[in-house]
């Protein structure tokens, strides 16, 4: 080894670096500008939940599905809920199961506005993200108007759901649908979707073929950026969803190869127009009167057993294998998350990419840290 | 040659020299003056802008912005200022202590070196050299040393590839810059910028951006490429906040920090003046600039800032709403597009030049 021997920079990015989504760390191995390795290190944000749940009763461990992914926290309630309703045989009244698709979906647009929001915002574009967010801050008042929360929503619940309809609730809902569909995404698309600096970033880079992402167990959003087809709402209906009529958009390359970022990037676009559009069924579609929540026995137990039902929350499929000793609380739980199979990728699509094109595909996959650790 | 230092020193000399007071000190006197005059100009200035990005940037995005401090928030600039210089200066021990704490320094007073060859209409210029041009060109290129200095002083993996990316960047984007500046320069056979500016007149047509159709695309070559030279979106590589954490400037605090910031605004004002002065006439109402009187003169002021000032705005708006560029797709822009076009306008201005007898379009060569 000669005097000056060059090696590559051990580049330690997070857990506190901006792009990062929250705590979340990456080892980069770079040579200069160029990306060598990058290794994701989870575990930051590790609370337990899972063990939590074994010290719960079955309806006092709803509130902690919030934080498994606080920025959709309806879709973590549902897909908890409707496991613990299959596994203990509850039927969900009929308006309930409305309100939930409402309630979901609109917690999947609020979602996706981080989402792509957040991904812009790692290239750079900070208007476009305040303006996602600004079209979340009435997600949130929705949101607050139907259960008093705005972040942790805590809105359904075993065999049905919190509350019902406020007054004022259904017409302000579909002004918002209607204002994204016909307005926002419009606007979004022209300021920034179109842009040529945008398409130049994303496009071509990162990408995973249909294979990989099935080899890789990437799910929602990310598995149908790569031209798989399959939508958990399509595929393996879950509550009510058969009977909305919906596509399941996938990507095409649209500027560049199928599954690259822009394609992850445009889905999400086109999933917040069909999300508008399962919402404006469901409004029409919701039943005038009638009960929102399901009478539990008390104490609520579940007969012994176990189940793994999985839903499509925002980020991807989100599992609970739940298993029941039939006492009052679960013996065991494990939430399976969209996020944690998206860092398996990363080491892979990092190889040879540049330090900015890092940040767009970490970007792209849309990772909530907390979802990762749980 | 006339500037403010020229006419300081000749009222100085009237009024001073019959006491017997040097004629050395006297001379220092009349550039020294002028040049604090106008460090407190271009600070002022870049304050007024760190205010202006904010409220711009609140408009584009539907906030409100500052309007605590003063009245619409216009003494928040200030406030930030004082804030910042109690802010406890934090210099990291793995650091390169004298070369730290040099840096800052040495960046803000390249930009502000520039400012001193900035004709701000009538006789406010510092100093009216006779290689103006050339010597913006050269100060602002000694940007690069203090930016590549913080960045390995800082003993910090991101200040340094931040320092490496902005060398890479500012000398990549001096030459069409240069190239652009250049086509002026054919045109005017002056680099006094004082000259360039008495050679256009206060009509559109006789810019020189309107010279030929060459020179707008000059113009336009010049606009984006001190948008580069600036470190601002989309070429704000250097501070890249969701790639590098703030690139540079990242174990910077205090007051050496607020020196990294306002030598970027006052260089988004600077690039604003020279495009100004060089590409739209500057101040030039159609007077002469030295012998018309006062109130002429500060006409011209105005004019120039008139012109200087929407420049500004244009830069901060482009910030807030395009995204960042990838390093290599920057690169690739200005070696592939920039440099080539910016030679073939040259070329062709020259060409235009031969062939229509130092004519443009609208503007006329003066008869010698």
């Amino acid at each position: 080894m000669s005097k000056y021997s060059s090696q590559e920079m051990v580049l330690n990015m997070g857990p506190h670096h901006p792009s990062t989504h929250g705590v979340l760390r990456f080892i980069l191995q770079t040579d200069g500008e160029m990306m060598v390795k990058a290794v994701p290190d989870v575990g930051f944000l590790h609370r337990g939940i899972e063990k939590i749940a074994e010290k719960l009763p079955w309806q006092g461990f709803m509130p902690y599905t919030d934080r498994v992914d606080y920025v959709a926290s309806v879709n973590c309630n549902l897909g908890y809920a409707v496991a613990v309703e299959k596994l203990a045989d509850i039927a969900v009244p009929e308006k309930a199961e409305y309100l939930r698709v409402i309630a979901a979906e609109l917690s999947r647009i609020g979602s996706h506005f981080i989402g792509f929001g957040a991904l812009l915002l790692d290239l750079g574009a900070v208007t476009p993200f305040v303006h996602a967010l600004r079209e979340r801050e009435t997600f949130n008042d929705l949101m607050e108007m139907l259960c008093g929360a705005r972040l942790t929503h805590n809105y359904v619940r075993i065999g049905g759901v919190s509350q019902d309809l406020p007054q004022g609730f259904k017409t302000k809902c579909r002004n918002f649908v209607d204002h994204l569909e016909h307005e926002f995404i419009d606007e979004f698309n022209d300021l920034i979707s179109y842009n040529t600096i945008l398409i130049n970033r994303l496009a071509n880079v990162g990408v995973i073929t249909a294979e990989e992402a099935n080899e890789y167990t990437l799910t929602g959003p990310n598995l149908r950026g790569s031209g798989v087809k399959f939508d958990l709402r399509k595929d393996e209906p879950y509550g009510i969803y058969d009977r909305f009529d919906f596509d399941v958009p996938v990507g095409t390359g649209k500027y560049g190869v199928p599954g690259d970022c822009y394609d992850r990037y445009w889905i999400r676009i086109e999933e917040v127009v069909q999300s508008c559009r399962i919402i404006r069924q469901a409004l029409y579609g919701l039943p005038g009167s009638g009960e929102i929540r399901t009478r539990l026995a008390k104490p609520f137990t579940v007969p012994a057993g176990e189940i793994y039902v999985r839903t499509e929350s925002p980020r991807g499929e989100l599992g609970y294998y739940l298993i029941s000793d039939g006492g009052k609380n679960p013996f065991r739980l494990k939430i399976r998350t969209g996020s944690f199979s998206s860092m398996t990728i990363i080491e892979h699509l990092s190889q040879g990419v540049m330090v900015a094109d890092l940040v767009a595909i970490i970007g792209s996959l849309d990772v909530v840290a907390p979802e990762i650790d749980r | 040659m006339y500037s403010a230092a020229n006419k300081l020193y000749e009222i100085l000399n009237q009024h001073l020299g019959a006491y017997g007071v040097p004629e050395t000190v006297i001379t220092i006197a009349a550039y020294v003056v002028p040049c604090v005059l106008v460090l407190g100009l271009i600070s002022t200035i870049a304050g007024m802008l760190t205010y202006a990005e904010r409220k711009i940037s609140a408009d584009i995005q539907n906030r409100v912005g500052p309007n605590r401090v003063g009245p619409f928030g216009l003494l928040q600039f200030p406030v930030d200022g004082v804030k910042l210089l109690f802010k406890e200066d934090i210099i990291p021990d793995a650091a390169d202590k004298k070369l730290f704490k040099l840096a800052p320094y040495l960046v803000f007073t390249a930009t502000v070196l520039a400012s001193l060859v900035i004709p701000f209409g009538g006789s406010f210029i510092v100093a009216d050299l006779n290689i103006g041009l050339i010597f913006i060109i050269v100060v602002s290129s000694l940007l690069v040393v203090g930016f590549l200095m913080s960045g390995w002083a800082s003993n910090n993996k991101w200040a340094l590839l931040g320092g490496i990316r902005s060398a890479a960047q500012i000398i990549s984007y001096e030459i069409p810059t240069a190239l652009t500046l250049l086509t002026v320069v054919l045109i005017t056979g002056t680099f006094s910028l004082q000259e360039i500016v008495k050679a256009q007149g206060p009509y559109p047509w006789q810019w020189f951006v309107f010279y030929n159709p060459f020179m707008m695309v000059a113009f336009i070559i010049f606009f984006i490429s001190s948008l580069a030279e600036m470190n601002r979106t989309p070429f704000d590589f250097p501070e890249a906040e969701s790639e590098l954490v703030s690139g540079y400037n990242v174990e910077y605090s205090g007051m050496r920090f607020a020196l990294f910031f306002a030598a970027e605004f006052s260089n988004i004002f600077i690039t604003a003046s020279l495009a100004t002065a060089v590409f739209l006439g500057g101040g030039n109402i159609g007077m002469d600039p030295y012998s018309s009187g006062l109130g002429f003169q500060l006409l011209m002021v105005a004019v120039f800032f008139a012109k200087a000032i929407p420049l500004c705005f244009v830069t901060i708006w482009v910030r807030w709403t395009l995204p960042r560029l990838r390093i290599d797709q920057m690169m690739s822009m200005c070696w592939k597009y920039f440099i080539p076009i910016s030679f073939v306008c040259l070329v062709l201005t020259a060409a235009w030049m031969l062939a229509f007898d130092g004519n443009g379009i609208f503007w006329r060569m003066p008869k010698t």
